[in-house]
């Protein structure tokens, strides 16, 4: 691929001319009137959605309720149908995604997911199931959980499963809240939670979610991986869990985690594996023979849950033995007459953490998935995303910095700083890579990088994706020596251009208010704070 | 097995020259090399093919409520799902990206959720709202614990009138940061006389943060919320309600009574049963609490030329800026469901949803009617509901409902799994998907089995 159009045109006519992916999408390219809110298109009167006519003799509705508990006004939208299928395709228009663009936001995954398991989760049978109704009724459904969380437990190398975590975070607080009980179980009461300066965000607010005081320790610059040192320091008797993200979130699998297992265990602390980095080790290695207990799957990232902009996900928990008696209540079992059912009797269980079992949807998709895969299927997961990240890494190096330069996982971070002489940010890379046609990679994450670039291909991505990506990260990089300014007022082909994002912060307008006055009754301190993070993650 | 991996034998082979590698195992040798590729008791992978019709017969196992009468609501209702819906959140643009991180090519994403926090400020009547939590049981928990944030405090009331699996989870919440939860007595039983506590706020005093309420609540009945929010004002504690955005299509909304923070099931107004999950919760809140909120925020701005965008917003809450100082670890959410709730929500409009709880009303109310006439059977409901109410039958509620699957139809709740006073009682739902043929089935199966 040739980068950036030919010599002697505009920058904006540059980066439209520009062979991509988003010259042919026409909502993105160009700057276009915004798409008024939904409310903005209301007419008083206009009708969409009808119901039959009621099928029972109808009362006077102030015979069955009383005057004073009726509601005044609603200001839904009054809109036609067409309005709203209008309204939400040109929202749809104003997204990258996967099925259009190159996705390598890192720790993300962002691959391809078979559009089979939304034919699956789509089957009537399950779509009309009431989470209360007999077991007897709802064998299939059980059967399902039961089944995934089986196949989980082997993938994983770790006994207790648990699908009724709906997100990673979600799936983090049950095993810390699993950890927890197991510790006061044995009557011992500790204050802390060991975390990487490397870890997701979610990491330390789980910690303190759960009663902890989050520990943060250091790690080594040379390697990438956690401070052995730091961690030996750290560790004693007041230690209740280790978080340890595996690979980590450079990109690196942690060569010393067998040891870091060995002496958590040695001083009773239980090790907690952020299982977001899954994907590079699926059918590669199980995390319960490094010596993991607890771990969560975000099944919205390995296991094929298209990610919805904003989900619904899976946070399924695995644990060990020793741990599965304080997993969440209700357990699918299986019973001795080989029907599916709920074991509720769980005395030492942490409880529920959702309404009701977690995201059922999402786990048929994920069983689905595994199973179309198989035995031979899913050590092609990992062996290709580690692959591809690889070859990736391979055609980058030469053009910008690895932070550590050694053969990585799934992903791997870049250091942004070369640009920073020309006067670029990582920021205005990523927002340059848009004009080219592709989500940038994540950006500030771990926040350990200076401005970092954090890149996850995926397994489902083809070499000629990679190469054409590979290129336009070069020819970027070439122009920011050269116009620096083409980058510094990127993307010139979406719908808007960068958002004021302290104006956002200082002066909220968090809804529509339809001629109501704006109660400002937020404070301006916050704004500065927000201004000192813009662009981040 | 299909494959969703592109890469040829021969491009593998050239990609790992490029590498400077000779296999792809030896991208893996920092793993100890005794723990790589595990043999896994995994089955063959299947084909597209056998993969269907496999979930498809698992799928036929279960008795789905599009093919049997059911009056089960409990936590989770069946509504009407416009065709739309499942259209438009089938969109790859919507399903297949992530958290809209680059607000440039997110604004799709961003505006529908800046609409959606507008839909469910209007339908609450509270001043902000987020772009959704997990679901309403576990918004329940976060609210508890924003309301302990907001007042220093950690004792939070509960009425037992909120669905009991709100509480579990309210309870798993709460452990961690040690918030002491009190259950405050909603209802009584006099016989053949169920009650409602005419004094939820009982118990509140100066060390109270909040008193969670349910409206309506878990017994179907409108709680008597007069005054309530008034006496909690005056002990420095919060009203924290648990609403059904479809009965807000008729009932008044939590903010015109004092609530301070409101939480919800947006599941059941855009969705379809799904066995309990995805659901999606509201979090809607007063102003003057945003900078306690949980989850993501989305506001409007402008960008360089002055045109309108959406951008996440008062990040300083967030556990990617704040780490352990975060109002709450929450990232990844529910937003495609919340995205199919807006569409409903624009699809019925303020006249659609409106007739959508009128219809659960007199149904429900017609049902009751029926019922309430059989001999051996009362309805025992102490207040005015929409869409569900008590009947007292002859035996246990667990014998009616297993005789009534064995006649093919899905009972109601069980009041016995709530509270062994209440074991000869279910708990009947009627939605405007509920049939005036299948209510006379119900009736006539009650009828043939006798007292």
């Amino acid at each position: 691929m040739t980068a950036a159009g030919g010599s002697g045109q505009s920058p904006e006519a540059r980066a439209m001319s520009h062979k991509s992916n988003a010259a042919s999408n026409a909502s993105l390219t160009g700057r276009r009137q915004p798409e008024p809110l939904i409310f903005e298109k209301s007419v008083s009167g206009r009708r969409a959605g009808s119901l039959p006519a009621l099928d029972v003799p109808a009362k006077p509705l102030s015979e069955l309720l009383p005057e004073s508990e009726l509601r005044g006004e609603l200001r839904l939208p009054e809109v036609s149908e067409l309005d709203v299928v209008r309204h939400f395709t040109r929202l749809s228009k104003r997204n990258y995604s996967v099925d259009s663009e190159f996705y390598p936001l890192g720790s993300c995954t962002m691959k391809y997911n078979p559009r089979v398991d939304e034919n699956v989760a789509g089957l009537p049978g399950f779509r009309q199931l009431h989470p209360l109704q007999p077991e007897e009724s709802a064998q299939g459904a059980l059967r399902v959980l039961y089944e995934l969380e089986r196949l989980l437990a082997e993938i994983t190398g770790l006994p207790g499963v648990s699908a009724q975590p709906v997100a990673g975070a979600h799936g983090e607080l049950t095993g810390i809240l699993m950890a927890r009980a197991a510790h006061i179980k044995q009557g011992r009461v500790r204050k802390k939670v060991l975390i990487p300066d490397s870890a997701h965000g979610t990491n330390p607010a789980t910690a303190a979610m759960a009663g902890y005081d989050a520990v943060t320790m250091g790690h080594n610059r040379q390697t990438g991986e956690l401070d052995l040192e730091d961690f030996k320091a750290k560790l004693d008797e007041d230690c209740a869990a280790i978080m340890m993200t595996v690979p980590n979130t450079l990109g690196l699998f942690e060569r010393q985690i067998v040891e870091i297992c060995r002496l958590a265990h040695d001083a009773g602390c239980y090790v907690y594996c952020d299982g977001a980095n899954m994907n590079a080790m699926v059918g590669q290695v199980r995390p319960g023979d490094f010596g993991v207990d607890l771990l969560h799957i975000n099944l919205h990232k390995t296991f094929a849950v298209p990610h919805g902009g904003g989900g619904p996900g899976g946070g399924a928990i695995c644990v060990v033995k020793d741990l599965e008696p304080f997993l969440p209540a209700p357990v699918v079992t299986r019973r001795a007459d080989g029907s599916y059912g709920f074991d509720t009797d769980r005395p030492d269980t942490i409880g529920r953490v959702h309404g009701f079992y977690g995201n059922f949807n999402a786990a048929l998709r994920s069983y689905a998935y595994i199973l179309l895969h198989g035995k031979e299927g899913l050590p092609e997961i990992g062996a290709n995303a580690v692959l591809n990240a690889n070859y990736l890494l391979a055609k980058l190096r030469g053009h910008f910095t690895p932070y550590v330069d050694r053969a990585c996982m799934h992903e791997f971070v870049l250091d942004g700083r070369s640009l920073r002489e020309h006067g670029v940010r990582t920021l205005d890379l990523a927002k340059r890579l848009i004009d080219y046609g592709y989500h940038p990679p994540t950006i500030y994450f771990p926040l350990i990088v200076p401005e970092a670039i954090m890149i996850e291909p995926t397994e489902t991505e083809s070499r000629e994706t990679m190469d054409a990506f590979a290129d336009a990260m070069i020819a970027i990089a070439q122009e920011a020596r050269e116009q620096p300014d083409l980058l510094h007022h990127a993307p010139h082909v979406t719908p808007v251009g960068r958002l004021d994002e302290v104006r956002a912060a200082r002066q909220p307008d968090l809804r529509w208010r339809g001629g109501i006055e704006h109660d400002a009754a937020e404070s301006k301190a916050e704004a500065k704070h927000e201004a000192s993070i813009q662009g981040r993650y | 097995m299909p494959t969703y991996v592109p890469t040829t034998a021969r491009e593998r082979e050239e990609m790992l020259r490029t590498i400077g590698v000779a296999s792809v195992d030896d991208l893996f040798r920092d793993i100890p090399s005794h723990l790589h590729k595990p043999d896994l008791d995994v089955p063959a992978g299947l084909s597209e093919l056998e993969t269907l019709r496999h979930l498809r017969q698992l799928s036929e196992l279960n008795l789905d409520l599009d093919h049997h009468a059911s009056f089960l609501g409990a936590g989770a209702y069946r509504h009407f799902t416009p065709s739309i819906i499942g259209h438009l959140i089938g969109r790859g643009e919507f399903l297949t990206s992530y958290t809209p991180y680059q607000p440039e090519v997110s604004q799709g994403t961003l505006q529908s959720i800046y609409e959606w926090q507008s839909l469910v400020c209007e339908l609450t009547g509270m001043d902000v709202s987020n772009a959704a939590v997990y679901d309403a049981a576990t918004g329940v928990g976060e609210a508890a614990r924003m309301a302990c944030a907001l007042t220093r405090r950690k004792r939070v009331l509960v009425a037992d009138t909120v669905n009991p699996l709100y509480r579990e989870v309210l309870a798993t919440y709460t452990t961690g940061p040690g918030i002491e939860i009190t259950t405050v007595s909603g209802w009584r039983r006099d016989g053949d006389r169920l009650e409602r506590s005419e004094d939820l706020a009982a118990e509140i005093d100066e060390s109270v943060a909040c008193l969670i309420i349910q409206q309506p609540n878990f017994l179907g009945w409108v709680e008597n919320v007069d005054g309530l929010a008034a006496r909690l004002r005056a002990a420095g504690a919060i009203l924290v309600v648990v609403a059904d955005p479809a009965s807000l299509g008729l009932l008044r909304p939590p903010g015109a009574y004092g609530a301070g923070i409101v939480v919800g099931e947006g599941k059941w107004t855009g969705g379809p049963l799904d066995f309990g999950g995805p659901l999606v919760g509201l979090f809607a809140c007063k102003g003057e609490y945003v900078r306690q909120m949980p989850g993501r925020i989305v506001g409007a701005t402008v960008d360089g030329d002055g045109r309108r965008g959406f951008v996440l917003t008062l990040a300083t809450r967030e556990q990617h800026i704040r780490r352990e100082k975060a109002t709450s670890n929450i990232c990844t959410s529910e937003a495609l469901i919340a995205l199919s709730t807006s569409i409903y929500l624009c699809e019925m409009g303020p006249t659609g949803l409106r007739e959508v709880a009128e219809q659960c009303v007199q149904k429900s109310h017609y049902l009751a009617d029926q019922l309430g006439g059989l001999d051996g059977y009362r309805v025992l409901s102490a207040a005015p509901y929409v869409k569900e109410f008590v009947l007292r039958g002859p035996r246990a509620a667990s014998e009616t409902n297993r005789a009534l699957l064995e006649r093919g139809i899905i009972g109601g709740f069980d009041l016995g799994r709530y509270s062994p006073a209440l074991a000869d009682c279910l708990l009947l739902c009627c939605t405007e998907m509920t049939m005036r043929q299948e209510m006379d089935q119900l009736v006539a199966a009650l009828q043939e089995m006798g007292r």
